[in-house]
């Protein structure tokens, strides 16, 4: 698979670390009533869909940054990748 | 029909015309008792044992495609009982002893050869962890040796047994460990299903489950609706995709594993050798071929193709642990879906809705266990109440922090 990172293009997958469901960005209020619950899904649970997926990536053997790829999980199409800071900043609720 | 030398003896006086279909296919009828998602290894070995131990009927497996067409037609076939852990060994000995006594109780030829496996060591550290495995495997009743370095020399003279980064010290043997001819173990367990008069309906996908007051009350399928009084899923990769129907988030995701097969040699494999350091381990069939592997490549996939590198990496792994096959040419390769779950080992318990159960998070560890999980999961079903071999694999072990940490890693941390 080749990812294109928004800053320095094309990259093989290889030079990536995986971590999974890019709806961890969306860590639960710690001081919350039900954190402790919260966190267990946000630890644990995942969606797991079989199609349109968005996750991280991080460049590990790059420039060090996390990106979020929207990528295809029945055919290994990814579709887009986005800086996982910019994502964050724009507040979006990653699903 | 049974099977026996004397009606093959028989039959093939009469050129072979007597042979019957070795199970029916039947047209699903409008409600069971008990309705089996998923018509694998473990499915089937679920309807096989809830009719045959549990003596229960009206009982159908469901299966969107052909039975055995998912990872237990695409798995590297060993069998064994070698785990640490409290909440596990009981259960993978209960499998290892139903492998043993597999062929007469199905009447079917799975080809069961427990021709031993080899756990490499190559430091101090690994010998003592390999010493108190081995310990806590002959405490639950299995078999467990420490060899030394002549030991594992005297069984597989051909490794490399000084590779600079990992010099071979010896190993964990476990003699009972071996191999079984992994579709036959699919269509064996239908066989034996269907002679129980469960009914093996292929080509029946469930599209929805119908849920009033949180009780289940049936599935919707590709061939209607049907009703059932408990439905136990076994779906392995897909338990993400079947349990969203129901509305459940599972601590799971789908990961795809790569398998290999070379050409055809002479036999030159005693058993099954792992190398996990190196992150390879291959056995010979009985045609043959090397078949190997190595670890999963890493992200969410259900598209049962993997990507180059990994392939490149099992292959390293393999030459350095056995140059001789330098020469040898790979013939076949192949992706399955691993239900990978959080902490690395299966569920297998009640979901918060009535008459809905759930098999699966087998990771890559799933064909092993296909007997143990079906009987423990027949024996859920039956009585409502968890088998004693598998009390562990509970759904709430990660609220309550009891998470079954064998070899500490699921679909994370990132350890394979």
């Amino acid at each position: 698979m080749i990812i294109p990172h928004p800053i320095l293009g094309p990259r093989d997958a290889q030079e990536f670390v995986y971590l999974g469901d890019a709806s961890l960005l969306n860590r639960p209020d710690w001081q919350a009533e039900d954190a402790s619950s919260a966190f267990h899904d946000y630890q644990y649970q995942r969606n797991n869909p079989a199609g349109v997926h968005r996750e991280l990536w991080f460049h590990e053997q790059g420039d060090r940054s996390w990106l979020v790829v929207t990528r295809d999980t029945t055919t290994h199409e990814i579709l887009k990748a986005e800086l996982a800071r910019d994502v964050a900043l724009a507040g979006e609720t990653a699903k | 029909m049974s099977y026996s030398g004397f009606r093959l003896i028989k039959e093939a006086l009469r050129g072979h015309s007597g042979w019957k279909p070795a199970w029916r296919n039947p047209e699903p009828q409008p409600g069971y008792d008990f309705v089996i998602v998923g018509g694998g290894g473990h499915g089937l070995a679920t309807a096989h044992y809830l009719a045959k131990v549990y003596r229960k009927s009206r009982i159908a497996v469901l299966e969107k495609g052909w039975i055995g067409g998912g990872n237990v037609g695409r798995n590297t076939t060993i069998i064994r009982s070698n785990y640490l852990l409290a909440g596990n060994e009981p259960f993978y000995e209960l499998s290892l002893q139903l492998w043993e006594g597999l062929e007469q109780d199905l009447n079917y030829n799975a080809m069961v050869s427990q021709r031993g496996v080899m756990n490499l060591f190559h430091s101090d550290a690994q010998r003592d962890a390999a010493r108190r495995r081995g310990n806590g495997m002959i405490l639950h009743g299995s078999d467990a040796e420490l060899l030394d370095t002549d030991g594992v020399r005297r069984e597989a003279p051909f490794l490399n047994f000084n590779n600079a980064r990992f010099p071979i010290k010896g190993a964990l043997m476990h003699r009972r460990g071996g191999t079984v001819r992994h579709d036959a173990v699919a269509w064996g367990y239908a066989r034996s299903a269907d002679r129980h008069g469960v009914d093996i309906i292929q080509n029946c996908e469930v599209t929805g489950f119908r849920i009033e007051n949180n009780k289940v009350l049936g599935v919707e399928t590709s061939r209607g609706y049907i009703s059932a009084g408990k439905i136990g899923v076994a779906v392995a990769g897909s338990s993400g995709r079947v349990m969203s129907q129901a509305g459940m988030r599972l601590p799971i995701e789908s990961h795809v594993l790569q398998a290999f097969v070379s050409e055809g040699l002479k036999p030159v494999l005693p058993g099954v050798i792992t190398f996990g350091a190196g992150h390879f381990y291959v056995s010979q069939s009985d045609k043959g071929g090397l078949v190997f592997g190595g670890d999963i490549d890493g992200y969410n996939t259900y598209a049962q193709r993997g990507n180059l590198p990994v392939v490149e990496d099992v292959c390293e792994g393999g030459m350095a642990l056995m140059p001789m096959i330098g020469r040898t040419r790979l013939l076949r390769m192949w992706g399955g879906v691993m239900d990978m779950s959080m902490d690395g080992s299966p569920i297998i318990d009640r979901t918060q809705i009535d008459g809905l159960y759930f098999n699966g998070g087998w990771c890559y560890g799933g064909f092993k266990a296909t007997p143990a999980s079906g009987r423990v999961f027949a024996h859920l079903l039956a009585t409502d109440t968890p088998h004693e071999t598998a009390t562990a694999y509970r759904f709430d072990r990660f609220e309550k922090g009891l998470m079954i940490d064998e070899k500490g890693v699921g679909a994370q941390p990132n350890l394979h």
